[in-house]
């Protein structure tokens, strides 16, 4: 018997299958012409396992159907945005005048690829109220880092390089006082209140002649507006700091406010997150970052200069418009695929329709807290915003963990919301649905959920157990990390 | 005759003379679960109080150690290199992490006994 | 909206069940002070058939590389990438599915990123590899950054053929940290001068090999001196090809491997996404940043695969963190594993052998050219050629003609006028006789008429 299980196949490693004969591409005969390599030729055998084209599609086709994805279900998964990823973006992002382009190519030749860049970038500035952005970034976390280090270059230009404190909300996620440490401030942290809000006055009160600047969420990671967001800005300004926002939910207000009235210098927006992008299970993602005018001078390579539709690349560091540049965080000019699939997202959705995005986004993250606040435990009082936090108070006296019970979603065929984040709730569970759920989606995760509940009083060691349905169960991460096994490697013969 | 203190970072050293023998509390030990990983410090070399001087790495987090007391690291326990769930199972004894020679034991003074120790993890 | 599936009776019953009868009530929060719904400066939604209307005429102002012989590298190359390769990644549990931290719903990126891991130790000749990093250049910094916390010291030796963006990118980076790097750039690659620069201080030297110039360079003597003063050489791999012919780094003393994977499955894609190659020795890898994926058993005891060793991330170890990244380059890793299991060993160092050829076969009527002179004594599939013009000026009267040339070298270091008129020119299998031939003939009139 084997173990395939109805349409579930087993797949063996690829260096199980192929081996170092087998091609699925067809190539012309080399010549054999005297190579030009000199001394560090070599033709020794690398080890590379090979399938022909039906093998290959079938290896690859038997894997996929092994992944949950957006487009088979529901990532409650807060923060992350898990919107749908329309198949318009797709399709022009593979036209070739965009990807078959080479990023040195002579400016003349590539007009219209400088001139993508510079409509997405005025896009994103007018949607954010801001001066300036840069695309640079190739992911939300090189965005902060992008953020951060503006205003790391701010002070140094004003000599102002002793101001090395930098305060960070307890409910912060764990990349911001990472970034901060990693370009050497000092983290203290500030508390929230007991409305998940950040405590103004504890704020304050971490305010000396070294603060460097704070950075927020806004939305918070408790998925709650931070009301006090202007007092905020005008203090730190007031006090010859700077205000970072970590743009990850940006879903919430994106048409609906301009984050630039709220006061902020830097906020990094993740293209993969509030702007479709597909997350391809873990990459590639951008995140540009959007800058007000104190920060503005300090963007990285490259800038786009656009005269009268002509378009220009400033990518020399030694350049007028870069010489306070803070550097260069990558090679070439940002993730071009990532661009050309959010702008053919943000022109599908124009004005209106992004309005409409953070209006049912926040609309539909509220009607499940409505839904479920009678047997979840959401964390805080009121209305949420685009994701709503639970605690574990549901889960006491039942012996089922938080863990155990995103386990048991599993097998109701739902992707787990994100849990244990934020740390400062005790087993947090964190949902977002996001706009593109329908409602008959959305009322089915919702009853999923208060049968989940109701069961747990009447068969609490199933969640210990789950997940059941899946061919692999519960992996063993502390043997992962104890004895790491982390390529396939050819076994030894045995002598017999 | 050894002498056992503990810090608020939930470290413990036992001293005899000018020996000290650290280790992690039980309560560490359970904060931190499935110990995965330690990278311990080369012998030979000096710490002060509060330098950190090893990582413990779990499944879910890592954790630095700091000195107790300052000191020349004299030995360091080879077994955790392929066990390191040893520090799971007994913390306290086999779980050891590196031996020194105390240079200052003014420090001691610092740190607490294990009544204080107890109140402060709430036992 | 074609991509908001509520009704406005849907949200009229939700706000019923919220107990809203406006949905800004939901957004009360928001201070007085600041405007809700603002008025954008933006059109309103488009039809899928106007949007690419628009993203089309904007796209058909470029030329690209289909439409002209192509002779560009310097980072980026042009290969034939099997249509298999777009039809997978495009499938919907590869394409829309999220980071791998929930295993047993995610096996399929988990054990196609092992054995992806596993091909790039092999094509570099270490013992372990990540899941993938951004690009080449934050893979190389990444190294530098690695190489610093194993020998804990702080000084930075860059080989002057180093990638100047590279080389720029290495110095934002690990500047955070106020230290000391050598770079000068320079076409001259000398083992000895190299050499001379390493002292107790040094934690490592980077060397791109095949170097920027194109030229390929053995790393054993270079290597030993390194290790002799206990310091670590990372070696930069910007066209992976290159390893179908070429000793692997690993071979050659490498102790950390920064390669840029893009020729494999990923397009040009005007310069991203791309996709970073990271490896390294066994002893090193818990100072691998990244994701990585291991192997492991479940309850039952069946074999399967998750994301380990993430205590060094960010988000965990937070200050300490061995890195600030968090992200691979998901969809692009997988179209590099599906394009070299196609290829697999044969198809993979035929391919090497192909592209080393067009350069040859290049590199042959380029020296019988009058004024012209390549200037490698070895190369792979880019050399550096010397023109009897400035290199700037060329590019774009080829390219006026219908030929896309190459790169000039002072497009990536234009302060030292010595570069003008050089020329970065890359070949690879895509190129056919024609391209050739009207490279030539196009190049003569361009320099002489």
């Amino acid at each position: 018997m084997n173990s395939n299980r109805g349409l579930d196949h087993d797949e063996k490693l690829l260096f199980e299958v192929g081996d170092v004969n087998r091609t699925g591409v067809d190539l012309s005969e080399p010549e054999n012409l005297n190579h030009m390599i000199g001394d560090s030729f070599s033709d020794s055998e690398i080890g590379l396992a090979g399938l022909s084209e039906p093998e290959t599609v079938r290896h690859y086709v038997r894997l996929s159907r092994k992944n949950y994805s957006i487009d088979a279900g529901l990532y409650p998964l807060g923060s992350c945005t898990m919107k749908h990823n329309p198949r318009l973006n797709e399709k022009m992002a593979r036209l070739e005048g965009f990807s078959e382009i080479h990023p040195l190519q002579p400016i003349s030749t590539c007009q219209g690829a400088l001139e993508l860049i510079d409509l997405i970038s005025s896009w994103l500035k007018e949607l954010t109220g801001m001066a300036a952005v840069t695309m640079a970034p190739k992911a939300g976390a090189q965005g902060e880092l992008c953020g951060m280090m503006a205003i790391k270059q701010a002070l140094l230009n004003k000599n102002e390089s002793h101001r090395k404190i930098v305060l960070v909300p307890d409910s912060a996620h764990g990349t911001n006082p990472a970034t901060a440490a990693f370009l050497g401030f000092e983290v203290k942290t500030i508390k929230s209140n007991n409305s998940g809000l950040i405590d103004f006055d504890d704020f304050k009160e971490n305010i000396d002649e070294n603060f460097a600047g704070v950075m927020i969420t806004n939305p918070n990671t408790c998925g709650l507006f931070e009301a006090d967001i202007v007092k905020i800005s005008d203090l730190t300004h007031k006090s010859g700091g700077y205000l970072y926002c970590d743009g990850a939910n940006f879903n919430a207000v994106v048409g609906k406010l301009k984050p630039g009235d709220l006061g902020i210098d830097a906020m990094h927006i993740n293209l993969h997150k509030t702007f479709s992008t597909p997350h391809g299970g873990g990459g590639p993602g951008s995140g540009p970052v959007v800058f007000s005018e104190r920060l503005e001078k300090f963007c990285p390579a490259p800038l786009i200069e656009n005269d009268k539709g002509e378009y220009d690349l400033i990518e020399n560091l030694h350049e007028e418009s870069l010489v306070n540049s803070f550097g260069r965080l990558n090679v070439f000019h940002g993730q071009m695929g990532m661009f050309v699939r959010a702008m053919s997202y943000m022109l599908s959705h124009g004005a209106d329709g992004l309005k409409r995005v953070s209006e049912d986004a926040v609309l539909n993250a509220n009607y499940l807290r409505a839904s479920l606040s009678d047997r979840l435990t959401p964390a805080f009082e009121g209305y949420c915003m685009h994701e709503i936090l639970f605690n574990d108070d549901f889960l006491k006296g039942t012996g089922v963990e938080t863990l155990d019970f995103a386990k048991a979603m599993i097998d109701e065929g739902y992707h787990p919301m994100t849990i244990y984040f934020p740390l400062v709730i005790h087993g947090a569970l964190l949902v977002e649905p996001t706009e593109t759920e329908s409602k008959q989606s959305l009322d089915h995760f919702i009853s999923t959920l208060r049968d989940l509940v109701d069961k747990l009083k009447k068969d609490s060691e199933s969640f210990k157990a789950a997940p059941v349905f899946t061919p692999i169960r519960r992996l063993d991460e502390t043997q992962a990390a104890r004895k790491p096994i982390l390529r396939w490697k050819e076994e030894p013969l045995i002598a017999v | 005759m050894t002498e056992i203190f503990y810090t608020k970072d939930h470290e413990w050293i036992k001293v005899n003379g000018i020996e000290g023998v650290v280790g992690i509390t039980p309560y560490a030990s359970e904060q931190l679960g499935d110990i995965v990983f330690v990278e311990l410090p080369q012998k030979g070399i000096s710490f002060e109080q509060g330098k950190d001087v090893a990582v413990i790495e779990s499944v879910k987090a890592a954790s630095e150690i700091y000195s107790p007391a300052s000191g020349e690291i004299i030995e360091t326990n080879a077994l955790l290199e392929e066990n390191p769930e040893i520090i799971n199972d007994d913390p306290l004894n086999a779980g050891w992490l590196y031996k020194i020679k105390i240079m200052n034991k003014e420090d001691l003074k610092n740190l607490m006994n294990e009544e204080d120790y107890n109140k402060l993890i709430g036992v | 909206m074609r991509y908001l599936p509520l009704t406005n009776e849907d949200r009229k019953n939700m706000r019923g069940v919220i107990g809203i009868d406006d949905v800004n009530e939901l957004f009360s929060n928001v201070p007085r002070s600041v405007s809700l719904d603002p008025t954008f400066n933006l059109p309103n939604h488009k039809t899928e058939m106007e949007v690419g209307r628009i993203l089309s005429g904007i796209a058909n102002k470029n030329i690209n590389s289909n439409q002209a012989p192509f002779f560009l590298g310097a980072g980026a190359y042009k290969h034939h990438i099997p249509a298999t390769v777009d039809h997978i990644i495009q499938r919907s549990e590869f394409l829309t599915s999220y980071t791998p931290y929930q295993p047993e719903i995610s096996q399929g990126t988990l054990q196609y990123l092992f054995e992806f891991q596993t091909q790039v130790s092999l094509m570099t000749g270490m013992d372990v590899s990540n899941a993938s990093m951004y690009d080449g250049s934050t893979s190389s910094a990444e190294a530098v950054s690695m190489a610093k916390r194993i020998t804990k010291r702080n000084k930075v030796v860059l080989s002057p053929t180093l990638h100047p963006q590279y080389a720029e990118v290495i110095k934002t980076l690990i500047s955070a940290d106020e230290d000391s790097i050598d770079y000068k750039f320079s076409e001259d690659f000398d083992v000895t001068s190299l050499i001379s620069k390493i002292d107790e201080d040094v934690s490592c030297v980077v060397v791109q090999n095949p170097d920027f110039f194109g030229s390929c360079h053995t790393l054993e003597k270079l290597a030993d001196h390194i290790h002799s003063k206990g310091a670590l050489l990372v070696v930069v791999v910007n066209e992976i090809v290159s390893l179908g012919m070429m000793k692997s780094p690993g071979a050659m003393g490498a102790d950390i491997v920064a390669c840029e994977g893009q020729s494999l499955g990923n397009p040009l894609n005007f310069g991203g996404p791309y996709i970073g190659l990271m490896s390294t020795k066994d002893k090193y890898v818990r100072q691998l940043p990244g994701r990585i994926v291991g192997e492991t058993n479940d309850m039952n005891g069946e074999k399967g695969f998750v994301l380990t060793l993430a205590t060094r991330e960010q988000h965990i170890r937070r200050e300490k963190a061995t890195s600030n990244i968090c992200t691979n380059s998901g969809l692009c890793s997988l179209a590099f594993t599906i394009h070299l299991t196609l290829l697999g060993e044969v198809g993979f160092k035929k391919l090497s052998k192909l592209n080393h050829e067009a350069a040859i076969k290049l590199y042959n009527k380029l020296n019988g050219l009058e004024g012209f002179a390549v200037k490698n004594k070895s190369f792979f599939n880019e050399f550096t050629v010397k023109l009897p013009i400035n290199a700037s000026v060329f590019v774009e009267k080829m390219a006026e003609k219908g030929v896309l040339a190459g790169v000039p070298v002072s497009r990536l270091e234009n302060q030292d006028d010595s570069f003008s008129n050089l020329l970065l020119v890359a070949s690879s299998e895509i190129n056919s006789d024609s391209d050739r031939e009207d490279f030539i003939k196009l190049a003569k009139e361009v320099c002489y008429e």
